[in-house]
């Protein structure tokens, strides 16, 4: 996993509340294998007509084709449980959605691929979207560490970040690798869970 | 000992290690389909095996067609979907895991088949390749859905690296009116606590109207905690959970049973125990639901009348609903019940069980279907049942069209969807915008309001028309 520090990019900001991954990924399209391609699928449905002809979206749009921040509203991701909404995300140049809440599943996918979701109050994410449409191109900056956000008129916003999730993301660490300083741990759990709970491990009637 | 909610019982006898607030959970079943290729894909770019083949179970059902099974796999038309079917096949084969397929006669919904073979237990912590896995609490355990990269770690490990959430308790006292389901119980809660309002959150169901409920409808409720942002939703093990599992495949049997029921029977939240949030309802005030928007919040009675934009509390809502009412082609304050469908899906792991069957049927034998309506069983066992019981014959002859099992309309991956602008009365989770097809309009009722929308071809109070027989 790529580890995310800091980043300054151009931000697109998207007013919709309750973006659900179908919109991010069409389900169609979790099929495809992780790739390229992902890029052309993030929010296809409503960037693309069915000949392949661009519609009006913002993302088609000079200089937000260019966005590597998305700035948007509540519950952003809710929905299916679909990484491949990441992969669009991801692909698409995207490391960081700035939003006052998340689904859960969708956060942590997102954090499981170095893409980093940030919470700031519904006031501060509509302050930065009506800066972002004045000024279009405008760049907003994250730095994780420092656990700020810095929008296109230079006003500062902290935010909260789970200790674990900000340093997985700092270092680029994936699960695995944690989980594995902890097997002999687990073969004690499993040892003692078993005995206590043997019909879990019977064979089907 | 201080007193715990069962969310805590179920989470901290799973604990293996913490670390700076995550912990590390043990997993006992993991719950995985036909998409849960990019989790094997994430197995074999990293050379790993799956710790406990055992504890995973696979389930065709995403991919799999409703209609001409007899052809077999080779049969499915379209080569990439073909390729999805094939995949698992291969995937499981390799690395020996249970796998419910194609052919398999007991093939299904990972939602429905897991809790028919008693697979699907109390106290366990289940993880699943679907948002739709918080289904399974309805048996008292811990179920929850994850994206690829965590199944990968789950199917790597048997364990997973999770935050514990806070704890809520909606408690819906009463009783539930005549044609009230447990579909419009759960649209309604949404209603009310908004399609995040469990964000972040396990959820415990309580009260009488879920004490009172099967488990084919407390799994209904739980399926859609996800829709009110909520990873889990749960209900306390009692004797109607333990008489729905006793004798199936995968329960205790002989004495083991007993070892079991002295584990369950400890699961139920103390009585003094806290939750970080309580939500009272009362189930007289429930009436039949249909969404009207696009998205599950946007629900309500069907004796109601959608939204107009100008009567929103604020700016924001006002630009929801008409975004909403705009992508799903009805006029501001138009009555529920003036609303034309073109077709009907009555099916899905929210409403694809034997009870829901049941329901449907007792609505269709009462009239002709006006447009097209697909009748998808969850699961062949579901299927079988069914037509033990004589509803695929009264179904058929009220002209509704009876499929084989799977996913279907609801995720619409398998070749079956709607046309753009179709309006679809549908007994599924999600009505987003495109969810049944690019351009589809779906609006979540339950399966008798789904049957009665059939026989009408417009949305109708369904307890007016049952209230004759």
């Amino acid at each position: 996993m790529q580890p995310f520090t800091t980043l300054t990019a151009i931000a697109a900001p998207i007013d919709e509340a309750n973006i659900d991954t179908n919109q991010l990924c069409p389900t169609r399209f979790n099929k495809v294998p992780r790739g390229p391609e992902h890029a052309q699928i993030l929010f296809h449905d409503r960037r693309f007509n069915p000949d392949g002809t661009e519609k009006e979206h913002l993302l088609n749009v000079e200089p937000f084709r260019l966005a590597k921040i998305i700035v948007a509203d509540r519950n952003w991701g809710c929905g299916s449980s679909r990484e491949s909404a990441v992969y669009a995300l991801y692909e698409f140049g995207i490391r960081c959605v700035i939003a006052p809440s998340f689904a859960d599943i969708h956060a942590n996918n997102c954090a499981k691929n170095g893409l980093l979701p940030v919470v700031l109050s519904e006031t501060e994410c509509a302050d930065i979207r009506r800066q972002l449409r004045e000024v279009p191109g405008a760049s907003v900056s994250v730095d994780l560490a420092a656990q700020t956000v810095r929008g296109p008129t230079g006003e500062t916003y902290g935010f909260e970040i789970h200790p674990v999730r900000k340093k997985c993301l700092l270092e680029g660490l994936d699960d695995i690798s944690r989980t594995l300083q902890y097997r002999d741990k687990v073969e004690a759990f499993v040892s003692v869970y078993r005995t206590e709970r043997l019909w879990l491990y019977q064979d089907p009637a | 000992m201080a007193a715990i909610t069962m969310f805590e019982k179920i989470w901290n006898r799973h604990v293996v290690v913490e670390e700076e607030g995550e912990v590390l959970l043990y997993v006992d079943r993991a719950l995985i389909h036909e998409g849960s290729s990019h989790a094997f894909a994430a197995l074999e770019r990293q050379g790993r095996s799956i710790a406990c083949p055992q504890q995973v179970f696979a389930h065709t059902d995403h991919y799999v067609p409703t209609t001409g099974r007899d052809r077999g796999i080779e049969g499915i038309s379209v080569p990439e979907i073909r390729n999805m079917v094939k995949l698992l096949n291969a995937n499981t084969a390799k690395h020996g895991v249970h796998l419910f397929g194609f052919d398999d006669p007991r093939q299904g919904i990972l939602h429905i088949v897991p809790p028919e073979q008693g697979i699907t237990q109390p106290g366990l912590i289940i993880a699943g390749a679907d948002s739709h896995t918080s289904t399974h609490g309805a048996f008292g355990c811990i179920a929850f859905g994850m994206g690829a990269s965590d199944m990968m770690h789950v199917m790597a490990t048997q364990a997973t690296w999770q935050r514990k959430p806070k704890t809520m308790r909606i408690t819906v006292e009463g009783a539930l009116g005549f044609g009230v389901s447990a579909k419009d119980v759960i649209l309604f809660i949404i209603a009310r606590i908004s399609a995040q309002g469990g964000v972040g959150h396990a959820i415990e169901y309580a009260g009488t109207v879920f004490r009172s409920m099967s488990m084919e409808e407390r799994m209904t409720v739980c399926n859609m905690s996800i829709e009110g942002g909520a990873r889990a939703g749960m209900v306390a093990p009692d004797e109607t959970t333990y008489a729905y599992m006793e004798g199936l495949p995968w329960a205790p049997h002989g004495t083991r049973w007993r070892d079991a029921l002295a584990v369950w029977t400890a699961l139920p939240t103390d009585m003094q125990a806290e939750f970080d949030r309580e939500v009272t309802l009362v189930g007289d005030e429930i009436t039949p639901m249909v969404s009207w928007g696009t998205n599950p919040e946007q629900s309500l009675p069907v004796t109601s009348c959608v939204p107009d934009p100008r009567d929103a509390r604020d700016e924001r809502q006002r630009g929801e609903y008409a975004q909403a009412l705009d992508y799903i082609g009805i006029a501001p304050g138009t009555p529920i019940s003036d609303i034309r469908i073109d077709r009907v899906f009555i099916g899905s792991c929210t409403n694809g069980r034997i009870e829901d069957i049941r329901a449907a049927a007792a609505v269709a034998r009462l009239g002709k279907a006006k447009v097209p309506a697909w009748v998808v069983p969850g699961s062949q066992t579901v299927k079988r049942t069914a037509e033990r019981e004589g509803l695929d014959k009264i179904l058929k002859s009220a002209g509704f069209e009876w499929r084989e099992p799977g996913c279907s309309l609801c995720t619409a991956i398998n070749g079956d969807q709607l046309q753009p602008g179709e309006r679809c009365a549908s007994t599924s989770n999600r009505n987003f915008r495109g969810r049944q097809g690019t351009g589809s309009r779906t609006h979540l009722v339950s399966p008798a309001m789904a049957a009665a929308a059939a026989i009408h071809g417009r949305f109708v109070d369904v307890r007016e028309i049952l209230k004759g027989i």
